[in-house]
């Protein structure tokens, strides 16, 4: 009887706009790989599609195992698959297969597993378990170190395997300590270290350090009459200076030479276009030929004709704003955009902290992928590898948007039972 | 909820709005991205034209097109594991293989570039079937041209790839890198008609660039125009006969119908395979035929300049007597005394002058010419004369360019008062200085095209058709020859053309004589400091209805009555009969030992002198 009334309580609106965007996102997949000349039906398992068909179908079958389980499951083993998946990120760094210059699958048998997708619902899931249990004495320095380190633990081993895209996703889950108290100076700080990054890259160095010095000035004015505090701006116009004159080295030293060249293209989007900036400029050609009503399904032709590199995985959006034009990228950006007040909805009506704190986990890393993928298309942002969620063509990353989107719509359908249990 | 939620929703919604304004901003606000997007997958591919045919003077086929094929290569296709195949396919070493295959890269790995140029269509039969196997590479079909007959290659010229500073001086703005072009020749001369017009067809094509399909259904292709094809005056069998007798010697030859200035036959020996200069070996065979001593690619007919010699008689007969100077039958005597002559002493008129070759009377002859007496200072005098002679030559066509359609035409030289001026000064020459002209020696210089134009001349009494080879083209017809006017009455001409006639029925050109043929001609015995004497010839046939006019030149063959006066009687009688009656004069011809017991003595004491002076 309890399965009949959970039909009842599942958010059907979050249920309605997945399989909308996991079908639509079949459809394109089947546009990207469109060869006019072959001519293989969607269904065809020679295509993209075909398989993806098999993702879909196993994600589903996913879903209703989700539902099944008991949802004090996920609470109750969050820190054991957390473990598990730290685990397997380690010894995948040992015994993996190196793809594309990242150290990152597993193979087994012909299929490939990254477990570095999993463990983003393992590391939600156990960031929300750590803080819902620490929240009565939040704000304490050391919860929140210990928060910081379950997600930059992974985050960590990721850059190891040398999946840079995959391990900001991670970074993602500093919305979540945002939201569950962080002092929001850390949001400032890590902002402000991306606006002097990116100044460096645009502007002299002379410029921004004379910047710096008017606004320490400025602060100092600012904060009169408290001493200490003219202590704490200038030490902070002192790092700011320092960290313009080390970002020569982050650039020369830390970042690989493909990443250089992806930073560089966004600061020049013109430069080097047969080369470096392939990518950028097919698909901003891309997206940008599809107009307002776009060209019609099937009938793209920068897509269709593979002048956009990986147009099945992290570039399918070209393929939505050149078929579809403006108006239909509108829609997937509408849609997204509707998913993710309506998870920051559901979050903040849960009675549990840990459904709230996965609820927004969920938000976070579901919003990066959208954000930085779309950003990345339309030339916003440097060239990362990340898959736009339920839309790209993938199992790992299909199963995984799948299990962590439903977790919580299970954990949501259970949040009455928090309160009768307690 | 709290204020950090609505942080965090304002952050959702405000990247959605970022989202879609930056969207609406490439999608519809930019036009860029469709024109770039038009530029990927268009491929624009150039239907290059047939270039037009050349036919002779009956419509038989000389220069056509034979296909040959651009081996293309995308970079970025080739799986370099096929590599080792494809060298051994394409017949090329490894060194090569890489060359080529990083030149292309340099160029782009994404878009196709010329591996391989004019791969003949033999070749291309064997390795079309297994080239499909190797990704990366595909062929483009152009034509390159093909010769029925291996004859006039100078004439006709050769066509090429348009190099730089071609590109650069183009002002119609036509031409692109990789076209073709007439380099030398008809093929220069007439391109603007032979080249037609490159059509372009727009074809879809992926990444890799290959074809996906039309543009539209074909509505921009614009479809190639062949070129024109052009029909010459050159009658084929006789340049192969004309050709096949001046086979190994260094010569001109020109034949023309002086009833209307078409060249029938053309020849420039030695020469060259026209096939040697088309095709991809063109660059390799041209620095070989180039650096020939002979200069295979010098067009003699036009290009060489010789001293008429005494060919030039007949023009000094007739400028005499239309200057009043001379009667036709006037008798003159001569001594022998006044130059060095091989007529003997006795009494001349214009007919036996011209006959026996007389130099004694023609140096009286262009005395007359130049001292007219219409001054009293002999040096006035002589530079009055000497302006009158010159207008006569202007209007003989000398030494000036008649103005065929052949690139490259010389003008000759004959020498004027400027000239002399230079030489002596003002008023410091006079008749003494100048006497050699009178027996077409000293610095007058002719073509051999235009000494068979004065055949021309001659045979019409008095006008001749501007010499031309092109005789219709296909959009403008039949092409109309200029006729022009030597102003020389028609009366002169009988006494001239007597002598001619009897030069070759018992004068130097008796070889050339053939019953019933009434050929008219001139020998010259060209003195040539640099060795043996040139043999020249210039006549026409028959003489009461001429069909034929030329004019040959043999380098150091001797004398005219020899070499070159043979070989113009057997094309004359080639032309006319259509056959030939005399059998030992063509093996004498073709043998091409026309130097006499005396000569042969000449020769050899002048190479032993030159080995002598070397040592």
């Amino acid at each position: 009887m309890r399965n009949d009334q959970l039909i009842y309580k599942v958010d059907w609106i979050v249920v309605l706009i997945y399989l909308v965007l996991v079908f639509s996102g079949w459809l394109n997949i089947y546009a990207a790989d469109y060869d006019p000349d072959i001519n293989q039906g969607i269904l065809s398992f020679s295509q993209s599609s075909g398989k993806q068909l098999i993702w879909i179908a196993s994600s589903i079958f996913l879903i209703v195992l989700i539902m099944m389980v008991d949802f004090r499951f996920y609470d109750s083993f969050a820190y054991i698959l957390y473990g598990i998946f730290i685990f397997l990120l380690i010894s995948v760094l040992l015994l993996g297969q190196e793809v594309s210059g990242s150290q990152s699958w597993f193979q087994i048998g012909s299929y490939k597993l990254q477990p570095s997708e999993f463990t983003k619902f393992a590391t939600a899931l156990a960031l929300a378990k750590y803080l819902s249990k620490s929240t009565r004495k939040s704000g304490e320095m050391r919860s929140q170190i210990i928060g910081f380190l379950i997600f930059l633990i992974p985050l960590g081993l990721i850059i190891l395997q040398g999946d840079l895209g995959t391990a900001m996703v991670f970074g993602s889950l500093v919305l979540v300590m945002f939201r569950e108290g962080m002092h929001p100076l850390i949001l400032v700080i890590g902002f402000s270290v991306a606006i002097l990054f990116l100044g460096t890259l645009v502007l002299s160095q002379t410029i921004l350090l004379i910047g710096i010095v008017v606004l320490t000035l400025f602060g100092i004015g600012l904060v009169a009459k408290a001493p200490s505090k003219i202590v704490v701006v200038v030490v902070a116009g002192v790092l700011a200076a320092g960290f313009v004159r080390s970002v020569d080295f982050i650039l020369t030293d830390v970042l690989k030479p493909h990443q250089q060249q992806r930073v560089m293209q966004l600061l020049n989007p013109n430069r080097d276009p047969l080369g470096a900036g392939w990518q950028v400029t097919q698909s901003k050609i891309a997206i940008g030929s599809g107009g307002l009503t776009g060209k019609g399904y099937l009938e793209g032709t920068q897509t269709k004709f593979n002048f956009v590199p990986d147009q099945t995985t992290d570039n399918i959006f070209c393929t939505v704003g050149e078929e579809q034009g403006w108006i239909g990228s509108f829609f997937l950006v509408a849609a997204f955009t509707a998913l993710f007040l309506r998870l920051v909805f559901l979050a903040e009506r849960q009675k549990s902290p840990f459904a709230k704190i996965y609820g927004y986990a969920v938000v976070s890393i579901l919003f990066f992928h959208f954000a930085f993928n779309i950003a990345m298309t339309i030339g916003l942002f440097p060239v990362i590898g990340i898959p736009l969620p339920f839309f790209s063509y993938g199992g790992s990353s299909l199963w995984t948007f799948t299990i962590l989107l439903f977790i919580f719509l299970k954990l949501d359908a259970h949040r009455m039972q928090v309160l009768q249990r307690l | 909820m709290s204020g950090r939620s609505f942080i965090i929703q304002g952050l959702i919604i405000f990247i959605a709005l970022v989202f879609s304004i930056r969207l609406f901003s490439i999608q519809v606000l930019n036009d860029e991205y469709k024109l770039a997007a038009q530029n990927n997958i268009l491929q624009k591919i150039v239907d290059y034209p047939f270039r037009g045919l050349i036919y002779d003077r009956d419509g038989k086929l000389m220069v056509y097109n034979t296909p040959v094929y651009d081996l293309m290569v995308v970079p970025k296709e080739v799986d370099l594991a096929d590599s080792v195949e494809i060298m051994s396919l394409l017949e090329i070493d490894h060194k090569t293989f890489e060359a080529k295959y990083q030149k292309a890269r340099r160029y782009s790995s994404i878009l196709a570039s010329k591996f391989d140029e004019q791969i003949p269509n033999e070749m291309f039969a064997r390795i079309q079937d297994k080239l499909v196997n190797y990704s990366g590479f595909y062929v483009l079909p152009r034509t390159v041209r093909g010769y029925q007959n291996n004859i006039l290659s100078n004439t006709l010229g050769y066509v090429g790839e348009i190099n730089r500073s071609q590109l650069r001086r183009d002002t119609s703005g036509y031409y692109k890198s990789g076209d073709y072009i007439g380099i030398t020749g008809i093929e220069k001369q007439y391109e603007d008609k032979l080249r037609g017009k490159r059509g372009i067809r727009y074809k879809i094509v992926n990444v890799q660039g290959v074809v996906k399909g039309e543009f539209q259904d074909g509505e921009y292709d614009t479809a190639s125009v062949p070129g024109q094809s052009i029909q010459l005056t050159i009658d084929t069998e006789l340049q192969t006969y004309a050709e096949k007798l001046l086979k190994g010697k260094v010569a001109g030859l020109v034949a023309l119908d002086p009833k209307t200035g078409e060249i029938l036959a053309m020849v420039s020996s030695p020469s060259y395979d026209p096939d040697l200069l088309s095709g991809r070996d063109l660059g390799k065979n041209f620095s070989g035929i180039q650096n020939d001593s002979l200069k295979p690619l010098f067009n003699r007919p036009l290009q060489a300049t010789y001293p008429p010699g005494s060919m030039f008689k007949t023009v000094q007969a007739l400028i005499a007597m239309q200057e009043n100077q001379l009667r036709p039958t006037e008798r003159v005597m001569c001594e022998g005394n006044l130059i060095g002559d091989h007529a003997p002493p006795g009494i001349y008129d214009v007919e036996r002058a011209i006959q026996l070759s007389s130099n004694n009377y023609f140096f009286k002859v262009f005395k007359r010419i130049i001292e007219q007496g219409d001054h009293e200072s002999r040096y006035i005098d002589s530079r009055i004369g000497l302006k009158k002679w010159n207008e006569h030559m202007s209007n003989f066509g000398l030494g000036h360019k008649l103005g065929v359609d052949i690139p490259n035409e010389q003008s000759g030289y004959i020498p004027d008062i400027q000239f002399y001026d230079r030489i002596y000064g003002v008023n410091r020459w006079a008749f003494s200085n100048i006497y050699s002209l009178s027996i077409g020696q000293g610095e007058v210089l002719v073509t051999p095209l235009q000494m068979a134009n004065l055949g021309a001349i001659l045979a019409n009494r008095g006008h001749y058709y501007t010499p031309h080879i092109v005789k219709a083209i296909d959009d403008q017809g039949v092409v109309e020859p200029t006729l022009n006017n030597v102003g020389i009455d028609d009366k002169y001409f009988d006494s001239v053309l007597d002598g001619m006639e009897k030069v070759v029925r018992e004068g130097s050109a008796v070889r050339a004589f053939v019953p019933n043929l009434d050929i008219c001609g001139k020998t010259s015995t060209v003195e040539n400091p640099h060795g043996m004497d040139h043999s020249g010839f210039m006549g026409f046939a028959p003489k009461d209805d001429p069909k034929i006019a030329i004019a040959v030149y043999v380098e150091n063959a001797g004398w005219g009555g020899r070499a070159a006066a043979s070989t113009a009687s057997l094309v004359m009688e080639k032309y006319i009969n259509g056959e030939i009656s005399r059998q030992w004069l063509e093996d004498f011809v073709l043998e091409g030992d026309f130097l006499d017991a005396r000569q042969k003595r000449e020769l050899e004491a002048m190479n032993k002198a030159k080995r002598v002076a070397n040592q």
